[in-house]
């Protein structure tokens, strides 16, 4: 247990590890795990910038959903009306167009009776005719006794 | 194991020899045969087996912390980069904790310390007798394996740390302010004498306690591995007991290995740090 030059090559040997160590050992491994910290706090950092994007995407996801849906509400409520107008539109038209019809059969209905009248009244005003010429015997000159006849006739 | 043929004494005496290389009046630079032998070299002697320990254990810690520097990542890191990142990380929040100063050298300073010491300290764990039988067998009569049982390699550390302190202390404070700080305190200039004394003591006290702290330590771990290992020689009874023994005194020694390199580590710290405090 004496003390001897043991002690100044200890101090020697001391000295080499720990400059070895301070240029060697120390700087890199400090620098990968400072790198490290870095990294973890970027991927930090970007994992709450994507979750405050997806807050905002759905944010505007479900704004737009909305808007759509009131839109289609009020297409719906639109076509409703429109299709109500249209049908409405139809029923007058039919309606006036039924009228029409009925309006023009009637006419004609009223126009045939007229010529059937006409026809009635012509051939009444032959008959009469002829059953003058029998009664009297003799023939009437249908001239001169076109205008009585026809008067005659009119009168039926 | 102790042979029959020689004393407990001698058998403890033998292990605590260390291999002395020195000059001999007589045989000129030699290898001590005995503890007188070792003693007559004087101080230019040198204890071949504790150097050596002590750099091979030192260039291990430096071969791995090295390996794992160069193929150091900041992705995820392997099993080896692993280990040697909590080592870092522990020395590192250690001396940031205690130091507050700037100085790129006490963090790897602190590092080497507490895994060179740790080693060191881990070489008492191995059977007292393995290393020096295979080295008897070899041809070297002495071997002390455990390098910290070794004032000299303790104090060859403490009075390196101790060179830093008195550097860095008149580096951050000047000459005029360190010499003020050891006789201006704490009593005032009256007194100059008196604070002088206390603070040059102080001074002192801090290589000296640091290094016999762990050198005390050490030794009587070791001691007692010896102590323990002469049981074997005394039947079964008592050697089975040994045995027991050495089993729980190893186990508590982890404890004491760890926490002398840390303690080794800390002080060297906070002395350093005191040393870049100028308020005193």
């Amino acid at each position: 247990m004496n003390l001897n030059a043991t002690l100044i090559g200890q101090a020697i040997a001391f000295a080499v590890f720990v400059l070895f160590c301070m240029k060697y050992v120390w700087p890199p491994v400090t620098a990968a795990l400072a790198e490290r910290q870095k990294k973890i706090a970027d991927g930090l950092d970007a994992a709450d910038r994507a979750k405050r994007d997806l807050e905002l995407a759905q944010a505007s996801a479900a704004d737009q959903l909305r808007s759509s849906k009131e839109q289609a509400a009020k297409i719906i409520e639109q076509a409703n009306k429109r299709a109500n107008q249209i049908v409405e539109e139809a029923k007058e038209q039919a309606m006036a167009e039924g009228q029409r019809l009925k309006a023009a059969a009637q006419a004609e209905i009223e126009q045939d009776v007229n010529r059937a009248k006409e026809a009635l009244r012509g051939q009444v005003a032959v008959l009469a005719l002829a059953g003058a010429e029998k009664i009297l015997g003799a023939s009437v000159d249908e001239k001169a006794h076109s205008e009585l006849v026809s008067k005659l006739a009119a009168e039926l | 194991m102790a042979s029959e043929n020689i004393t407990a004494s001698e058998y403890i005496g033998h292990h605590l020899q260390n291999l002395t290389f020195g000059h001999l009046p007589e045989r000129g630079w030699t290898l001590a045969h005995d503890a007188k032998e070792a003693a007559e070299m004087g101080f230019w002697a040198i204890h071949l087996d504790s150097m050596f320990f002590s750099v091979v254990l030192g260039a291990v810690f430096l071969y791995i912390f090295r390996k794992a520097a160069t193929s150091v990542s900041s992705g995820v890191p392997g099993c080896l980069q692993n280990f040697v990142e909590i080592l870092v990380e522990f020395v590192d929040k250690s001396v940031k904790e205690t130091f507050h100063g700037r100085n790129p050298l006490i963090a790897p300073l602190a590092l080497t310390i507490f895994c060179w010491i740790f080693l060191m300290n881990l070489m008492d764990l191995l059977p007292v007798d393995l290393l020096p039988r295979i080295a008897g067998e070899m041809g070297v009569h002495f071997l002390k394996v455990v390098p910290t049982t070794d004032p000299n390699v303790t104090l060859g550390m403490s009075l390196s740390v101790f060179a830093l302190i008195i550097y860095y202390s008149i580096k951050v404070k000047g000459v005029g302010g360190f010499l003020g700080e050891l006789t201006l305190h704490p009593f005032g200039k009256w007194m100059l004498p008196f604070n002088l004394l206390l603070e040059g003591v102080g001074l002192i006290a801090k290589p000296i306690s640091l290094a016999l702290r762990l050198f005390g330590n050490l030794y009587a771990g070791e001691l007692i591995f010896i102590l323990i290992a002469l049981m074997y020689t005394a039947g079964a009874v008592v050697g089975t007991l040994g045995g027991v023994l050495q089993l729980g005194w190893a186990i508590f020694h982890i404890l004491v290995i760890v926490l002398q390199a840390f303690i080794f580590m800390m002080l060297t710290i906070v002395y350093l740090s005191m040393a870049h405090e100028d308020n005193h």
